[in-house]
């Protein structure tokens, strides 16, 4: 039977896949992230995109009528592989999918899942997260961004900081406080609004990798439609930690995807008349394969409801830390050749701003501290705070 | 085929810590042959035991009278003696000694013993301090129809207990493997008691004579019976070092809940939350990469052994980190022989030597990926 499936999957990628998407991703322009505003970088890319999203494929293990291919987790595992065997690439980089998909898939009314998760699937709205405020980091839950019943609409004031791409997104899946008296985890809703409204205006942050992934995020008089809260009112902190999950899980995954199996494989040269180097890469590589089979292990136990609620906390404080240790090495083993930051040779400085960008990694979502305060209190049992 | 263990996996788990707690607690076993200065280092009527469990069968084929099941079942009963600290000739006899002997004509005359857990086996590669299984200089020559063995060996686990001792020695064929009775004429064993009172032996060959049918699989075969040996022996170290740092853990995140200074629970600390929470995280890492270890031997998959060398060494450490914190976090009373944590911290460093360190392991697979 799942040999059937995994013919029929071969089969079915063999002939949909374009070449162009067998191909390593270079850069962000290689990643495609739907939208309203969305610009594929050739036709090979909104071809993918539009045959995946048809079947289902762009979101296998969601339920067809929410515009999923309705796959078992063993299904979705093999097509999951079988794109890996041709090096096939994700249709669709999207926050719909990673965050905001299993938050409505849980708390959302039928009237929210029916009419937002298939534009998900399809990619067709870009969303981006409001979570972090200048004032509530780590402490999240102080978050201050008012949001005021006014009978036939809510009234957002207030700012967001780190908005991912909230200058290229549609929609916004937002925390706001809708009761200001209530205690600090019982006053917060979920919010869901287009970014096109009046009053919403974002700035992207210049961070010290020369890009700018995120934004401050401003909201002057935004009026809401009142259904647009998922879950009840101020209940939002319920959602809002499931979303955070979630969250944790990707971005435990980014010191994995289209990595090579062996850092000082790629290296080799370098390492041949350092030993010391070697000896560090050695090691790292230990960690990276060793981490690699508890991704594996991670997800087979979510999909069977086995995985303890509080260990993507662990996976992300790990997934990170390796992920900043794996470019460090490489910074080390490329040398001066890695420190040019403009020329043609470097790809404009590719490894030092991909270096710099991953000291992020342990800073969003939560950082590597708050991490490891919730697997202390929350696995381990440990007392207090 | 999933990474977590499916309802007979768990089933044996249970049974084996059922049976690890009982009767393989430390006071039981560990303290009682330590504290009696037993020249073997563990119970005869134990091993026993282990055979009535089925325990000693895991790795043995069906057809060969065992139960024909694999490298994650014994790496299932391995956690459970790490976690206990279990003296026992089980890891060296039913894993590598096993495993070395899969396919030959050799079984026939072992496995027996080994499913009745009367057989101790012993395996005999180290020749300095650091296990360097490449450059092995025993010597095997031919001799009369069989062949005249020189050399010394040390670490040979439970080697002054073993009815049967495999041999590594170069011949002019190349790499061979033997098969060594107790007793042999020439073969001296000195037994030495190690820090976590197991004890080791020193061989010192001085022109044993052997037969020709004491040759593993074929004369200058040699590498891929040591292979299956060290791959078993790996693997198995790896999940008992998972244990033993399981344990470990566990032992100090109790500790932080019951000890109070400054007029609050040390758990309270964040300095101590964190540590504890970086331990538990490596720890978890190091349990997935040796079920993969394991999974993939079971499989036949070429990649095992690269992950075999990943679990040894990520075990490893993570298990010396466990020990480490386990005495620290205890402060004082860590440091008593009164108080297990030490006894932890001595059999992971036991167990950490046993068949290559984590730098061996990663040099290893270093060399493994090409560079």
């Amino acid at each position: 039977m799942s040999d059937q499936f995994r013919e029929d999957v071969r089969a079915w990628l063999a002939e949909n896949c374009p070449p162009e998407m067998r191909e390593p991703v270079r850069d962000e322009s290689d990643m495609c992230w739907g939208g309203r505003n969305a610009r594929f970088k050739n036709e090979a890319q909104k071809a993918w995109l539009d045959r995946m999203a048809a079947r289902g494929w762009t979101v296998p293990d969601w339920p067809a009528e929410y515009g999923g291919g309705g796959l078992s987790p063993a299904e979705t595992k093999i097509l999951k592989q079988e794109m890996a065997r041709i090096g096939a690439r994700n249709p669709l980089m999207s926050f719909g999918i990673s965050m905001l998909g299993p938050a409505l898939l849980k708390y959302g009314s039928e009237a929210q899942k029916l009419h937002y998760l298939p534009q998900i699937a399809r990619g067709e709205i870009r969303w981006c997260q409001g979570y972090s405020e200048p004032n509530a980091g780590s402490d999240l839950a102080s978050l201050q961004t008012k949001c005021e019943d006014k009978g036939d609409h809510w009234l957002v004031n207030g700012q967001k900081v780190w908005t991912s791409y909230a200058d290229k997104a549609d929609w916004i899946f937002c925390l706001v406080r809708t009761d200001p008296a209530a205690p600090k985890h019982q006053g917060i809703s979920f919010l869901l609004f287009d970014m096109a409204s009046p009053g919403v205006s974002t700035r992207p942050i210049l961070l010290i990798s020369g890009s700018s992934p995120f934004c401050e995020t401003f909201f002057d008089d935004v009026k809401v439609p009142k259904d647009q809260v998922v879950g009840a009112v101020n209940k939002g902190w319920d959602v809002a930690k499931y979303l955070l999950g979630h969250e944790r899980e990707m971005i435990s995954g980014m010191g994995l995807g289209g990595q090579a199996e062996s850092l000082g494989a790629a290296f080799a040269d370098a390492l041949a008349g350092d030993p010391v180097l070697r000896a560090d890469v050695a090691r790292f590589d230990v960690d990276a394969i060793a981490f690699r089979a508890m991704s594996e292990r991670f997800i087979d136990e979510l999909k069977a409801g086995r995985a303890h609620p509080a260990q993507p906390s662990m996976m992300k404080y790990a997934g990170t830390e390796l992920n900043k240790a794996r470019h460090e090495l490489v910074m080390a083993a490329a040398g001066s050749n890695a420190l040019e930051w403009e020329s043609e040779r470097s790809n404009k400085g590719k490894a030092a701003r991909e270096w710099l960008r991953t000291k992020a990694n342990s800073i969003e979502g939560g950082t590597s501290e708050v991490q490891l305060g919730i697997i202390a209190k929350r696995i381990l049992e440990l007392p207090g705070a | 085929m999933p990474l977590y263990l499916d309802d007979d996996q768990t089933m044996l788990r249970d049974s084996a810590r059922s049976f690890m707690t009982g009767e393989g607690a430390i006071a039981k076993q560990l303290r009682h042959w330590r504290d009696s200065g037993c020249s073997d280092g563990f119970g005869h009527a134990l091993w026993k035991q282990f055979a009535e469990m089925g325990f000693t069968g895991i790795l043995i084929d069906e057809a060969d009278g065992g139960l024909g099941l694999g490298h994650v079942e014994a790496g299932i009963v391995l956690e459970e003696i790490g976690r206990n600290l279990t003296p026992s000739p089980f890891l060296v006899s039913a894993v590598a000694f096993v495993a070395a002997l899969k396919g030959t004509k050799l079984r026939e005359r072992w496995y027996p013993g080994i499913l009745a857990g009367e057989t101790v086996a012993a395996l005999a590669v180290d020749e300095g301090p650091k296990h360097r299984p490449e450059a092995i200089a025993m010597r095997a020559e031919r001799s009369g129809n069989g062949f005249s063995l020189s050399g010394s060996k040390q670490f040979v686990v439970q080697g002054a207990s073993a009815d049967v001792t495999l041999v590594a020695a170069a011949t002019d064929e190349g790499l061979t493997l033997f098969a060594v009775e107790k007793g042999a004429r020439g073969l001296e064993v000195e037994g030495v008691r190690l820090a976590d009172s197991s004890i080791g032996a020193r061989l010192t060959f001085a022109a044993v004579e052997v037969d020709a049918d004491a040759v593993v699989g074929e004369v200058g075969g040699g590498a891929a019976v040591l292979a299956r040996a060290l791959n078993a022996g790996r693997t198995g170290a790896a999940a008992e070092l998972v244990g033993v740092g399981s344990a470990a853990m566990d032992m100090t995140v109790d500790y932080l809940k019951q000890r109070k200074q400054f007029g609050r629970l040390i758990g309270e600390f964040q300095a101590l939350q964190f540590r504890s929470a970086h331990l538990y995280s490596e720890l978890e890492i190091a349990r997935a990469a040796t079920l993969k270890a394991q999974q993939l031997l079971d499989e036949g998959n070429a990649e095992a052994e690269a992950m075999v060398a990943v679990a040894k060494a990520k075990a490893g450490r993570a298990s010396q980190l466990a020990v480490q914190e386990g005495v620290q976090m205890h402060g004082g009373i860590g440091m008593t022989d009164e108080y297990d944590i030490g006894l932890y911290m001595k059999r992971d460093r036991v167990l950490n030597e046993l068949f290559g360190d984590p730098a061996y392991q990663a040099d290893r697979l270093a060399r493994m990926k090409g560079y």
